[in-house]
């Protein structure tokens, strides 16, 4: 149902000089609820009509690109959890690829099924939260509680897992940090039996209430030429009809043995965007339940790249080999050639992208992260002209952005 | 063949200046700088190249000369496929590319970051001011001249500094980063250690 704007009208009034309305400039952020983080709007407004928006970002940037030049890369795996810090798993798995194209090293599969599993739960992760803080926006409490409710279960699994719950460092150059614990996959399968119907009492909150339908449908309509042009990636983009999902397109990690459905939208407002996350998140218990079932035996690691991955602690201490080799990973770290490379993950935010321009040796020379949040707020100057305050507000949460992502 | 090896050898056959350049993954090209638009253009109108996923400045060291280089990073959404477009800057002391914004306005963004990081300007970009640091800032951090501790600089609101009479400071390199400089022969040089050893835990800090 589109929502009708007085804007049009009263603009071309004021052209011509019937009534005068003074503009007035409204800071919106950096801290509000609405804006996730630390973003700040610079809104111009007409009345309660948005007439200019000028996003201010930055307020979280701590400068990772340059961080990343002075470190290993083994080192900076840690910093990539801090990017979309809501998925961090994720982060972690598209980081390492990125290094192990640049070394030509190929993972085993059981490492790679592994990679995949952690990255759709915690794309299941940062989508439940986006969908409950989007509720939270446009007024819908409820929906936030079932959602942290369902997430806190994830973030067990992944405590499980990794160690801890938000920031998990779990991947490395040529492998993962540690083999799956005992029991852990049939309690990611208990997970997804219990998690499905509960996904879709969740979503029945939503998808046929008025008041949300109301506030999302027809608003912040991003056109499917807009979106691309933007450069907006992940469900923003396909919300807007484009079907472009890189673990489809350019399959990585052995996503070309999974079958899944890439959900498109149709219209490109909050709603679309809204029923594309949620129809991802089936999707990625589908994942989830093949990965487990196909789940192949074998090592974790790439044992053959002996000058980039670590050997196993305990012939560290006992092998002089081994030592040597422990020591020189770590403090000239893994040897990687020369040469550039860019790679995308199709991350829960978006595709997420590493360049890496290496002169050799075990320091990337730049790392310039592509991050999928940045990409997805420019169009704010262009989506939010011409829209109410409260539809900023809604339009924020459905764009579902990452501030620590968007700032580096 | 693929999209991508075509449309370069397209690109190169229509522009003199332009060339391979080396790649490890995706096919690349060396852009004269006044090409870069006609080039980009050419790549996503007769090309499918439709999205600009990444614009990146790198810096190749003080002394290097070209010092900048813009690389661009373009996407084709019906072949999915890459292809990196990279411009040097002529001029090491006033790096400057023409912008792309006139393409993509997903570029302006980019643009901006790359001008606050390195201080490559973009002819003809609408608005081309520091997105990621203030304002004010008077220095551009990912110059490989920037220390990684940062300098210290003034806040840009004389409230907050009459109020906290501090500016943005240094960070205390206690501790890190540990890296081990490449190929050096005396263990006791490439032995990892903090950069600035100049204070520790036992020794105060010279002007403390």
């Amino acid at each position: 149902m589109p929502v009708e704007h007085t804007f049009p009208d009263s603009a071309a009034k004021n052209a011509q000089g019937e009534f005068e309305t003074e503009k007035m400039s409204l800071s919106m952020g950096p801290s509000h609820p609405s804006t996730h983080g630390v973003l700040r709007l610079q809104l111009e407004l007409d009345g309660e009509v948005v007439t200019k928006a000028d996003p201010v970002v930055g307020y979280l940037h701590r400068g990772d690109e340059k961080i990343a030049e002075n470190m290993t890369y083994n080192q900076f795996v840690p910093y990539t959890d801090r990017l979309d810090y809501l998925a961090p798993l994720a982060n972690n798995m598209a980081y390492a690829i990125a290094v192990e194209r640049l070394a030509k090293l190929e993972v085993p599969p059981r490492c790679q099924a592994i990679r995949v599993i952690t990255a759709e739960m915690a794309r299941v992760s940062a989508h439940l939260l986006g969908l409950g803080a989007f509720g939270i926006d446009v007024g819908a409490w409820t929906v936030f509680l079932y959602s942290f409710t369902e997430r806190e279960k994830l973030y067990k699994l992944f405590e499980e897992l990794t160690g801890a719950r938000f920031t998990t460092s779990y991947a490395r150059i040529g492998g993962v940090a540690r083999d799956l614990p005992p029991g852990w996959t049939d309690r990611v399968l208990a997970f997804c039996d219990q998690f499905l119907p509960i996904l879709e009492e969740i979503l029945d909150l939503l998808t046929r209430n008025r008041i949300f339908v109301d506030r999302t449908a027809g608003v912040g309509v991003i056109s499917r030429e807009d979106a691309i042009a933007y450069g907006l990636t992940g469900p923003n983009l396909r919300a807007s009809g484009v079907p472009l999902d890189l673990r489809k397109d350019r399959p990585y990690s052995g996503y070309e043995q999974y079958e899944f459905d890439v959900a498109v939208g149709t219209k490109g407002d909050g709603y679309d965007r809204y029923l594309v996350r949620g129809e991802e998140m089936r999707q990625s218990v589908r994942i989830i339940r093949q990965a487990v079932a196909k789940l192949p035996p074998g090592k974790w690691y790439a044992e053959d790249a002996r000058r980039i991955i670590a050997p196993p602690k305990d012939k560290i201490l006992t092998s002089m080999e081994e030592l040597i080799q422990n020591f020189m990973i770590v403090t000239e770290g893994p040897q990687m050639p020369a040469g550039e490379v860019y790679f995308e993950a199709e991350n829960p935010k978006g595709a997420l992208g590493f360049y890496i321009v290496s002169k050799g040796g075990g320091v990337p020379w730049r790392l310039k992260i592509r991050a999928p949040s940045f990409c997805n707020l420019s169009i704010l100057p262009k989506v939010c002209v011409g829209a109410m305050v409260s539809d900023v507000v809604s339009i924020l949460g459905s764009l579902d952005f990452v501030m620590g992502e968007c700032d580096r | 063949m693929p999209a991508a090896l075509e449309a370069i050898t397209a690109v190169k056959g229509r522009w003199a200046g332009v060339t391979d350049r080396p790649s490890l993954d995706h096919p690349a090209l060396n852009v004269p700088a006044p090409d870069l638009p006609a080039v980009l253009r050419s790549l996503r109108d007769e090309h499918g190249f439709d999205m600009l996923v990444d614009v990146s400045g790198v810096d190749w060291a003080v002394g290097a000369s070209p010092r900048f280089t813009v690389v661009y990073h373009v996407f084709s959404t019906a072949g999915h496929e890459y292809v990196r477009v990279a411009a040097d800057c002529a001029d090491n002391a006033f790096p400057e590319v023409p912008t792309a914004t006139a393409i993509w306005p997903g570029a302006n963004w980019h643009e901006r970051e790359a001008y606050d990081m390195y201080g490559i300007r973009f002819a003809g970009h609408p608005d081309l001011r520091r997105i990621l640091m203030w304002d004010e800032y008077p220095h551009f951090p990912l110059r490989k001249d920037f220390p990684l501790a940062g300098i210290e600089t003034e806040l840009p609101d004389a409230e907050v500094v009459a109020e906290t009479k501090t500016g943005a400071i240094a960070a205390p390199m206690m501790g890190g980063p540990f890296v081990a400089s490449q190929g050096e022969i005396n263990l006791t040089d490439a032995e990892p250690r903090a950069k600035d050893e100049s204070w520790t835990e036992r020794r105060p800090k010279p002007d403390a």
